[in-house]
């Protein structure tokens, strides 16, 4: 159901404030009245007023200075002046201190109908978008992160040191580490909180489609460039951009990528003007790129140009204490997501979790934990709910290696799921641009499932 | 009992026509008053115009003692003050109500008449006007009654019923059937 919406309506004139009461208390709002400014300044500390109706001339304290005193005290509160005698001077006089809208009496019902209308769709806009920049501050603020591992203490104590800098940061770790999670919260502690934060997974698109998502391009610069497209260097503003598997591009863009970091500033494709870069660049890879440097895979001046800041977060299997931690705060998320109350873990159930390997780390254990709490049948979740693959693949294993057990396990994943990247990914406890990465490493095809 | 006041020279067959309508849609006894002169004061010089509110007022001091509620027509401009005009007014959940032919005929707009339209358009308003007596705001729903209209053209756009939520909610609030 729709906030009730109220409206005050301050006039001296008793017929006007009951008709326009009457006529505004039609359409579904809440409406209430007074006859002068002192009166209304009292009915202000009563509700959340969404608009006040305020007469331009009224004996004592005229509309104006009411809607000075309205802006101070309640400067959410929108304020439209209404007049029988409209002059330009008092019109400019009241847009300029700061009313919504100056109208003269009597007003055509159907443009006092879509002014209001106006009024309240921007208030819910409004609304509505300080309470999801609230949610996403919660959720990424970098004390919500959970760890009692040493390590990973340390980094939070160095992220928070970081936020407050402008330096590039590169985030090292396996897949389902928390890069972007680590990320976010950076952008989130940092002064850029208030600008956007853009995820850019440089390894989901070939090299010219990310060439022109990271810069942009102009019309006409390759065939179907039919407009100007932004990218996302130039959408992040004052924000952070986040750079995610930047060991996966191609030797081109690094060295696009590498002058336009030294300069800070960029063209878009096809295009001749600088312009400036004042984001911050966070980047992120699984890889090993001391090993791409040697192979000749990764510019070594651009890994140092980003390495400003290194953070290596270390996977689940080091630091296991952890594991308890964010079997609870996941219990915690699933039950309010779920409607669920699941009391929590057994005992025996915990042991099996913190045996097991995580390969796919935090967000394979979440994936786990999310399963178990939809087919458990009671209050706490056991051993029978954990769905661990190496409760079921461990034997038979003799022979294989660590690749061949990942192709075949990934293999019948994906057959299991009718090769659906996003349930496979989400039961491997990998993201997707992983999966088609070890797709594409392991030479996969699609084959019909097995009956 | 639903009473109908002609307020001032009302078409009678337009009278008797929505008398009929409504008393099977509401489901309630609807009878016709007579006629009762446009109140003196109400008319406003300076606007031409007739201000309802005014009207209203007279209108329930002659209220029957078994009215469940009074609907008013009337064939002249209507307005209230902080409004260049209305179709008509109603006293939210209260007894009466009044609806002006005046904007509803094709000739105000300059076409030729069109009585089919006409009555049409009064039905439709009083439908919406008698929802607020009965406690009804405004609705979302375009082809409901009780969307706010406020040209012709809203009117014609919507249908001479209520929707669904409206409906259930007026029913309850007009209540059984009393022979």
């Amino acid at each position: 159901m729709e906030p009730k919406v109220n409206i005050l309506v301050v006039d001296d004139e008793e017929i006007v404030r009951d008709s326009l009461a009457g006529w505004l208390e039609e359409d579904g709002y809440h409406v209430e009245t007074a006859e002068n400014g002192p009166k209304a300044i009292e009915r202000l500390p009563d509700k959340s007023w969404n608009l006040a109706m305020v007469d331009l001339k009224m004996p004592g304290m005229d509309g104006i200075e009411l809607m000075d005193e309205i802006r101070k005290r309640y400067p959410d509160t929108i304020v439209i002046i209404m007049t029988a005698y409209a002059t330009v001077d008092t019109a400019v006089k009241a847009m300029k201190q700061g009313a919504y809208d100056y109208i003269v009496k009597p007003f055509n019902p159907e443009d006092l109908s879509l002014t209001i209308r106006k009024i309240i769709e921007h208030q819910n806009l409004v609304r509505e978008n300080l309470y999801l920049r609230k949610e996403l501050k919660k959720q990424y603020r970098l004390h919500d992160l959970i760890s009692k591992n040493h390590q990973m203490l340390e980094i939070f104590e160095l992220a928070r040191t970081v936020a407050r800098s402008g330096s590039t940061v590169l985030i090292q770790g396996e897949s389902g580490t928390g890069k972007e999670l680590l990320s976010r919260a950076i952008h989130m502690e940092s002064p850029r909180r208030d600008s956007p934060f853009l995820s850019v997974s440089c390894a989901a698109l070939t090299e010219t489609l990310l060439e022109s998502e990271l810069f942009g391009h102009e019309k006409g610069a390759f065939t179907g460039a039919d407009t100007v497209r932004t990218g996302k260097i130039e959408l992040a503003g004052d924000g952070t951009l986040f750079l995610d598997e930047i060991g996966d591009i191609g030797l081109k863009l690094q060295m696009d990528l590498l002058r336009v970091i030294e300069q800070r500033e960029f063209r878009r494709v096809g295009g001749s003007e600088l312009i400036p870069i004042r984001s911050r660049i966070i980047a992120a890879t699984n890889r090993d790129l001391q090993k791409a440097i040697a192979e000749g895979r990764f510019r070594e001046d651009l890994y140092y140009r980003l390495n400003v800041i290194s953070i290596h977060i270390p996977p689940l299997r080091e630091r296991k204490e952890d594991i308890p931690l964010l079997v609870d705060h996941f219990l915690d998320t699933f039950n309010i997501e779920m409607g669920k109350s699941i009391e929590g873990v057994s005992k025996s159930a915990i042991c099996l979790l913190m045996d097991f390997d995580w390969p796919g780390n935090a967000r394979e254990l979440r994936n786990v934990i999310e399963r178990a709490m939809v087919v458990t049948k009671g209050k706490v979740i056991v051993e029978t709910d954990l769905l661990l693959p190496s409760r079921n693949e461990n034997e038979g294993a003799g022979g294989k290696s660590l690749e061949d057990m990942e192709r075949e396990h990934i293999r019948r994943i994906l057959l299991e799921n009718q090769w659906n990247i996003i349930r496979s990914a989400r039961m491997l406890g990998i993201d997707r641009v992983t999966l088609y990465n070890k797709i594409k490493k392991y030479r996969m095809k699609r084959e019909k499932p097995e009956h | 009992m639903l009473y109908i006041r002609p307020v001032g020279v009302v078409d009678e067959t337009l009278l008797n026509e929505v008398r009929e309508d409504l008393g099977v849609s509401l489901r309630i006894r609807v009878k016709v008053l007579p006629p009762m002169p446009i109140p003196e004061g109400s008319f406003e010089g300076s606007r031409n115009q007739y201000h309802s509110t005014k009207i209203l007022r007279e209108m329930v001091r002659e209220i029957p003692a078994d009215a469940a509620k009074l609907l008013g027509l009337i064939d002249k401009d209507l307005c209230i003050p902080i409004l260049t005009f209305v179709f008509g007014e109603a006293q939210l959940g209260g007894p009466a109500s009044i609806v002006s032919l005046a904007r509803l005929r094709q000739e105000f707009h300059g076409l030729p008449p069109d009585r089919g339209i006409l009555y049409e358009r009064l039905y439709k308003e009083c439908l919406h006007e008698l929802g607020h007596n009965y406690g009804l705001v405004h609705c979302s729903d375009r082809d409901c009654a009780m969307y706010l209209s406020n040209t012709v053209v809203d009117v014609d756009r919507k249908k001479a019923a209520y929707c669904r939520s409206c409906g259930v909610t007026l029913r309850g609030a007009i209540g059984p059937r009393k022979e």
